[in-house]
């Protein structure tokens, strides 16, 4: 492993967050993943709880509704003995009409070590991290990133399929809306992964082309051309509450041109018996996602939500667990 | 400019795995190599930026090591009455090949191979403020648990006593063994904690500005060996 890092390259800002999956080169996305699989493995024992973090203090800060993302943060921070504070924007003083930034601030002010932020702007962690000393790790920004996210379907894609180099993945669905697709997307190049996405025209983000030509990944609007030549499939769920652009005709039509219905997953089976599926959740059987293919072998769904924990401790222990200004 | 959200560790992390020093990586008051991001104690010479010219000497040869450990081999099984219940886990990373070792040692005698493992004690320090961050590193418990059985500690170097400390952490959360023993290669003296070794391979007495090197073939790629540099002559 090359560790390729230019420490002149390197603010003591910007180390100190997880913001975006652009923010890590493929020795630290090694680093985190590697010590995931040790944190799995405490996840296996009677006794799951790690005194790393005792004396340190969690806030997740959540303005968008998420169980998963938050749960497995809360459950991350609690099994390395942090003590995790949930605050949800519902229901504190943000209802009041108060700022984000003062939220933030008096957040912090109590005397916080990291705050997990999910927040429907893009780019409110990355600003949030101007305004406080803590730790800011991005658990969804807008339509952005989420970067936990695209380190734990690494992962979990990893423990199943092995070495994901020269892999191929597609991404499928609503690529507009979704802050999944691009922090896959750079984890999985970052990775050597080639990757596909796959997306009705109407969902295709504007201006993509020369990103696609500059990153090296590809795009396609025809997904059963796609489907027999992937290693894994990552299925985007379908966002009802940002479909109001009149995306597609009916559901039924997205489904018949972009569901990973019983048929493709027979097609993706037989052309390779060892490609699995995932899906970040929350799912909607029978539109993007069939039943079958949710509850099939190769199925990845519920092992990504246990990853989620693994990766979500890893990385808040190389966050947090490190001492303060040591390397400067 | 490159981004760098948890990268903090990854520009350091790369000098301790090229120092082959035993203790870098493992005891946060090692006197270190000047350059190195490990952070030196204020007791600890030499002084950042005055790099220590002083030769190493070989302190222990490849069959001194060999002959030291057939000796643990054979104590632990003399002191256990056999190998029934032991199970031998090393500390990473030299532990953990001595503790392969040992055990293919009391195979040898005994007949019957004894459970082998590895205990990281990464997440169990308390100096993991003190230092950039450090990825822990495996750690494998025989199928059979350490429930009431003989657990044996194996480290290469016996120095300030944080890391045993640290092993005996992290095993308390893995279950309740019967007795634990240590045995290192080395107990270079210095304790800061009450820890004692029951297995010793050499007891070489140091001072605190010197630093041991334990260098093993599976591990460094190189005849094995047991080196002192630095420090004032004594």
């Amino acid at each position: 492993m090359t560790i390729a890092l230019s420490r002149e390259a390197t603010t003591r800002h910007t180390r100190r967050h997880l913001l975006s999956s652009a923010d890590l080169d493929r020795a630290q996305v090694r680093e985190i993943l590697d010590t995931a699989a040790e944190m799995h493995g405490v996840q296996q024992r009677e006794v799951k709880k790690l005194p790393t973090l005792r004396g340190r203090t969690v806030v997740n800060l959540f303005f968008e509704d998420s169980t998963r993302t938050r749960s497995s943060f809360e459950i991350a921070g609690k099994w390395l003995s942090a003590d995790v504070i949930n605050i949800s924007g519902k229901g504190s003083s943000t209802s009041k009409g108060e700022s984000l930034r003062d939220t933030v601030l008096t957040v912090a002010a109590m005397g916080v070590d990291a705050l997990v932020i999910r927040h429907h702007a893009s780019g409110a962690a990355q600003q949030v991290s101007q305004w406080v000393d803590a730790h800011v790790v991005n658990a969804g920004d807008g339509t952005h990133e989420h970067p936990t996210q695209a380190l734990l379907d690494a992962y979990t894609m990893e423990r199943r399929l092995g070495d994901l180099e020269g892999r191929h993945v597609a991404i499928v669905g609503d690529l507009t809306h979704s802050r999944v697709v691009r922090s896959n997307l750079i984890t999985l190049r970052t990775l050597g992964v080639r990757v596909t996405l796959v997306a009705p025209p109407t969902l295709m983000p504007s201006g993509i082309g020369p990103w696609a030509a500059a990153e090296g990944f590809a795009l396609s609007n025809d997904f059963d051309a796609v489907l027999p030549t992937v290693d894994a499939v990552m299925m985007l769920r379908v966002q009802r509450e940002r479909m109001s652009g009149g995306f597609f005709p009916t559901p039924r039509e997205y489904t018949v041109g972009y569901g990973l219905t019983r048929p493709r997953l027979d097609v993706l089976m037989a052309a390779n018996p060892d490609a699995v599926i995932c899906h970040p959740g929350p799912m909607n059987r029978g539109l993007e996602i069939s039943p079958d293919a949710a509850d099939a072998a190769a199925s990845l769904v519920l092992d990504q939500v246990s990853a989620g924990v693994a990766v979500r401790m890893s990385v808040l222990y190389h966050l947090l667990a490190g001492g303060e200004g040591e390397d400067s | 400019m490159r981004p760098q959200g948890i990268g903090r560790y990854s520009g350091q992390r790369s000098t301790s795995f090229n120092d082959l020093s035993c203790e870098a990586g493992k005891e946060v008051l090692t006197p270190v190599r000047p350059d190195s991001a490990v952070p030196v104690p204020v007791d600890a010479s030499p002084a950042p930026g005055a790099p220590t010219p002083s030769p190493s000497r070989t302190v222990l040869s490849a069959s001194d090591i060999s002959r030291a450990l057939r000796r643990v081999a054979h104590e632990i099984l003399e002191h256990n009455k056999g190998g029934t219940d032991l199970v031998i886990l090393g500390i990473p990373s030299r532990g953990v090949v001595l503790a392969q070792r040992l055990a293919a040692v009391m195979e040898s005698v005994e007949g019957k191979p004894v459970p082998v493992g590895a205990l990281d004690v990464t997440m169990h320090r308390d100096d993991l403020r003190r230092q950039p961050t450090r990825s822990p590193r495996h750690t494998d418990i025989p199928g059979g648990g350490i429930d009431d059985k003989v657990v044996v500690l194996v480290d290469d170097v016996l120095y300030s006593g944080r890391t045993v400390r640290a092993a005996l952490d992290a095993l308390s959360d893995l279950g309740r063994p019967r007795a634990v023993r240590l045995a290192v290669l080395v107990d270079r003296g210095h304790r800061e904690l009450p820890i004692r070794a029951d297995h010793v391979g050499k007891n070489l007495p140091t001072s605190s500005a010197e630093r041991v090197s334990v260098r093993l073939s599976e591990h460094d790629g190189v005849e094995d060996q047991v080196t002192i540099a630095g420090g004032e002559s004594r």
